[in-house]
């Protein structure tokens, strides 16, 4: 073994006894040069020698989670946090309830709970892969800054992944933590395993978008399984979400700026022409919105599920805010939501706990309306008579019921003809043409303080920095 | 009077108390699939998957994720069966599926889970046999199979792998094969999934062990390493590495083929009369009395010997392929549709040397045509003995024509009653037909297996049998007869034994039935029917899959089973 892969507390900032346990050094010290290898040729293009101004979570502390220096990416130091356990936690819902949580895994739930724990540690990676190009074209330096951000964040969620595969799931976790950096996004042999984390992430405008309901969806799968009555997943996801919500932020604004540069240039001229003076017209940031809300909602699997029943039914997976609800069992309950019954929309009762994806899905929902609503306040006050809108929740979905009539529902949630369908989706989701246009956008701009001709900038800086702080250099 | 092909449409009677078809129909065409595409292209044929999710065998289910059932096996069974009559050409069998990320899913839990205990029997009966096709289809017939496994491969879909020569795995990353059945649903897979992964397959016992025990299934390198599967291909290379080996398969097969024959409809007819039910057809005859819970099977020999080329040659169909298609089909309706008989008493009709002298033209043939009508006769005699009845063949009338290939009936049968007339015309004749080439699922012929250890006893019977029909007396000296009695004793020694037996109970009855049929030693046939299936169908009884806490039960319900921890 060289020098070089010996892992110590001072390059991995942890709080898991890392330098104590000599088990887990041995089996990260394997996997961390293969995750090194995979940052280099899967991360992001170029940057990866710039000094670049990142947050790093160095310990779980409040004022441990976001330390602020430059850093070169390759040297970031991907810790490995769990929140403090709390001693005498219970069980709070499921079969299970009340009864003492589980510090080790219990074998029934074994393959169950890896398959979880992959699923989600999958979508890390993926996500870094999807943006790696997207350094090349930023609108500013504040925002390539945040993508790194994201990226280096989405590296450190692998790592937490990691660390329970390894810790907890021996040999197997192992071979899964390996597969992790071999599967990549897109590719027709090895894909990942969630279809959204295939697509393509190839400008800023998805970007924005991907971080707003994508990363959006990590927030609720990892909000679900911080209820998990296996405790160190539990404590691992919990930890991960203070650092998804500066995703979601990068998105929800990132798409506030774009409408807010979108009204200004309807005001400036004349005809209201968005395109003619190099913006991002409102009718299509709807259509990458229908695009990305609707990929993003696949991601919560099938409206009516076993698995979900089973993983709430063991204590794995809860709901979202489990302790708002009084009911914590949820047999004989039910949840009612639309179901396709021969070829028809109809309102149904579901038993609650195979309706727990829909139930999740809400939540989500729910949340995603929040920030448009705070976009659609940007362009009200920008004096604009335009209304961004979330889809209908059957639009344009791939997974679950409602794929099946895939081109044939409506935005608005009708079933028409595939014909009509066809006829009226290049209003709905984004065409080559648009594609093109938006890419045609994309011209760096690396002046600090400037901004691309689309986006306005940001209200403030991060950390409070001036709006001309040179995040990278 | 109804035909059967009327009761194809949409409107299908049901049974009131089982809420299943009160008719099945077997017959089927592949201008008619609803769940699969048969394509042929040259020496390769490709049989896709794409099972219709709103057309299940009967309401209360829907045939996801390529999910089977009845409906869905029965045009399966009619697509080999085609292939080996109608597409000679043909040596290679592709079978796949029109998903993109799901090759077959297995048998649908839901269908499992509305069926009654005897439906569910007879379906995994239907499901083993056209599994065992497949096979025979590569041993016998010439045409290999090959299973294209391009995403999930989970339980019954994976059985289905296993049932061809070779199967081919999709890598990447993600797609597995799977037996979920013991983790997920508290049953065993069992359509001899268990027997080939260890038989056939050669998978290590302890590997096997982890196997059937991981619900989420093996994927990529460790599947091919642990055998479950031959190839792991790169979904990139997927369509030529599958074109590649079908070719090869295809080429490597040496049984010759014959010229194409268009197997005709059947178009049995049914009808009904108060507690009778009868099906009848050109050549074979059911008749069910659900009064007294016993049927009668009649079979009947043509009218004259028949060379099966020449008739074939003039597009008409040869007896000695369409009786013993009547009859497999005959013996399907009897299983799933007349749960209530137990004693089928089988009658033969017509004269010993016409049925001799067909035995003879279809054995001296050396077509591939004659072939595969003798190997059909084969397998429908199988089927005559796995199904679950108790079956006394009858001679007794002057008519009675247990000769040669019909003989196989009465030998086939649990008892044999024959009647000894004055004048000695009631009596049995050989014929090859009985000399090895129907055997039995232990690898014997009917004859071997009755005199299982003492072959001078059969040496004796067919030598006698060459000089001529041999009359009940001396039949029941060879000790062909079970009981051979005359015509004062007769009626009433045969009526008191169908009332005796129709008053056991009917489980204790298939179990020692299927005990004193299949004599000899194991294969992997009678394993899968034997062991396998006995295991399953007690298992589907059990509280642990079907009870009110059961797995099977509760799977897709919001609550989890629990589990009654006793070993037996
Ligand atoms: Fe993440
Ligand atoms: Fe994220």
């Amino acid at each position: 073994m060289t020098a070089g892969t010996v892992l110590t507390d001072d390059k991995i900032p942890n709080n898991v006894n890392l330098s104590g346990d000599k088990r887990l050094q041995r089996a990260l010290e394997a996997w961390q040069p293969a995750f090194i290898d995979w940052w280099k040729t899967m991360g992001p293009v170029g940057w990866q020698q710039k000094d670049i101004f990142l947050r790093t979570a160095v310990s779980v502390e409040t004022d441990g989670w976001a330390h602020f220096d430059y850093v070169k990416m390759p040297d970031y130091r991907w810790g490995i946090f769990l929140e403090p356990k709390v001693e005498g936690r219970l069980h709070h819902f499921g079969d299970n309830l009340g009864t003492p949580v589980w510090d080790e895994v219990p074998g029934e739930f074994r393959n169950l709970l890896r398959r979880l724990i992959v699923t989600q540690g999958d979508t890390e990676p993926a996500s870094v892969e999807q943006q790696r190009d997207l350094g090349a074209t930023a609108p500013s330096l504040y925002d390539l800054r945040n993508l790194f951000q994201v990226n280096v964040e989405e590296g450190r969620h692998l790592w937490a992944m990691v660390y329970l595969l390894h810790t907890y799931f021996g040999r197997d976790g192992r071979e899964e933590a390996d597969e992790l950096l071999q599967r990549r996004s897109g590719d027709v042999d090895k894909p990942r395993i969630l279809g959204a984390f295939n697509e393509p992430t190839s400008h800023w405008l998805s970007f924005f978008m991907f971080t707003m309901f994508t990363d959006r969806d990590g927030k609720y799968q990892l909000a679900a399984l911080a209820e998990s009555g296996f405790d160190p997943l539990a404590r691992t996801c919990r930890f991960m979400l203070t650092e998804e919500a500066h995703h979601m932020f990068v998105g929800e604004s990132g798409i506030q700026r774009v409408c807010k540069r979108a009204c200004e240039l309807m005001k400036a001229d004349a005809n209201g022409e968005v395109r003619a003076q190099g913006g991002i017209d409102l009718p299509t940031i709807q259509k990458y919105l229908n695009l990305w809300y609707t990929l993003s909602l696949d991601l919560f699997g099938g409206e009516v599920s076993s698995n979900a029943a089973d993983a709430y039914a063991a204590g794995l997976k809860g709901r979202y805010k489990e302790e708002r609800y009084d009911e914590h069992k949820l047999i004989g309950s039910t949840f009612a939501m639309d179901v396709l019954r021969e070829g028809k929309i109809v309102h149904e009762d579901v038993p609650m706990r195979t309706a727990l994806n829909e139930v999740l899905r809400t939540e989500y929902i729910k949340d995603c309306q929040r920030g448009v609503d705070r976009w659609n306040k940007t362009i009200h006050d920008a004096g604009v008579a335009f209304e961004l809108k979330l889809p209908s929740n059957k639009f344009n979905r791939q997974i679950g019921m409602w794929s099946t009539l895939n081109k044939q529902i409506t935005p608005d949630g009708q079933i028409v003809d595939a014909s009509a369908w066809a006829a009226a989706a290049p209003s709905w989701l984004p065409t080559a043409e648009d594609e093109t246009y938006i890419k045609s956008l994309m011209k760096p701009v690396f002046e600090p303080g400037k901004m691309a001709s689309w986006i306005a900038p940001p209200l403030k800086g991060i950390n409070n920095l001036p709006g001309d702080f040179e995040y990278v250099r | 009077m109804v035909t059967s092909s009327k009761l194809l449409d949409t409107d299908d009677p049901m049974d009131p108390v089982t809420n299943e078809p009160a008719r099945v129909e077997f017959e089927t065409h592949p201008s008619r699939y609803k769940h699969w595409k048969l394509a042929v292209d040259g020496d390769v044929a490709r049989l896709v998957m794409a099972v219709d999710a709103d057309h299940p065998h009967r309401p209360g289910y829907e045939l996801k994720l390529n999910s089977y059932d009845l409906s869905v096996d029965i045009e399966l069974a009619d697509a080999i069966q085609r292939l080996r009559f109608e597409h000679p050409g043909v040596r290679a069998l592709v079978i796949s599926a029109d998903l993109d990320r799901v090759f077959c899913s297995g048998a649908n839990i839901y269908m499992l889970g509305l069926s009654t205990h005897s439906f569910k029997v007879n379906f995994c009966k239907f499901t083993n046999e056209t599994r065992l096709y497949l096979e025979d289809a590569s041993a016998l017939g010439g045409l290999a199979s090959i299973a294209a496994c391009r995403g999930t491969t989970a339980g019954g879909g994976y059985e289905l792998a296993l049932a061809c020569d070779e199967i081919m795995l999709v890598d990447d990353g993600n797609s597995a094969v799977s037996f979920p059945e013991t983790p997920l649903l508290a049953v065993l897979p069992g359509t001899g999934g268990l027997t080939r992964l260890v038989d056939k397959r050669k998978v290590r016992r302890d590997r096997a062990d982890v196997f059937c025990t991981t619900a989420e299934g093996i994927k990529g390198k460790r599947a091919r390493e642990w055998n479950l599967v031959d190839h792991v291909v790169a979904r990139t290379k997927w369509d030529e590495t599958v074109l590649a080996r079908a070719k090869a398969v295809a080429a490597a097969q040496t049984i010759t083929r014959g010229s194409a024959f268009a197997l005709p409809a059947l178009g049995g007819t049914v009808a009904t009369a108060g507690a009778v039910d009868s099906l009848a057809y050109r050549f074979v005859r059911l008749v069910v009395d659900h009064a007294t819970r016993t049927a009668t099977l009649d079979v009947t020999a043509p009218d004259a010997v028949e060379d099966p080329d020449a008739i074939a040659a003039t597009g008409a169909e040869p007896w000695a392929l369409r009786a013993f298609r009547e009859l497999d089909d005959a013996l399907l309706h009897l299983r799933f549709e007349h749960a209530d008989i137990g004693v089928v008493l089988v009658r033969t009709h017509g004269k010993h040397d016409v049925v001799r002298g067909c035995d003879e033209a279809l054995a001296k043939s050396t077509t591939g045509f004659a072939r595969e009508v003798r190997h059909l006769q084969r397998r429908v005699l199988k089927r005559f003995d796995n199904t679950a009845r108790s079956f006394y063949a009858v001679a007794d009338a002057a008519d009675s024509c247990f000769a040669g290939v019909l003989l196989e009936l009465a030998l086939g049968s649990d008892r044999f009653y024959m009647l000894l007339d004055d004048k000695g015309t009631i009596g049995v004749s050989t014929s090859v037909a009985n000399a090895g080439f129907h055997q039995t699922c232990t690898n014997m012929s009917r004859l071997e297996a009755r005199f299982y250890g003492d072959p001078g006893k059969v040496d004796a019977i067919l030598r006698r049998g060459a000089e001529g029909a041999i009359p009940t007396e001396e039949a029941d000296k060879l000790g062909l007869a079970t009981v051979a009695a005359d015509d004062i004793d007769f009626a009433d020694e045969l009526r008191i034994a169908v009332e005796e037996r129709a008053s056991l109970s009917p489980d204790a009855l298939t179990g020692m039935e299927a005990s004193l049929r299949f004599v000899g030693p194991e294969t992997l046939e009678t394993k899968i029917f034997g062991r396998l299936s006995a295991w399953q169908n007690w298992i589907f009884t059990r509280a642990n899959s079907t009870g009110e806490h059961g797995a099977l039960t509760l799977y897709g319900q919001p609550e989890r089973p629990q589990f009654q921890w006793k070993r037996t």
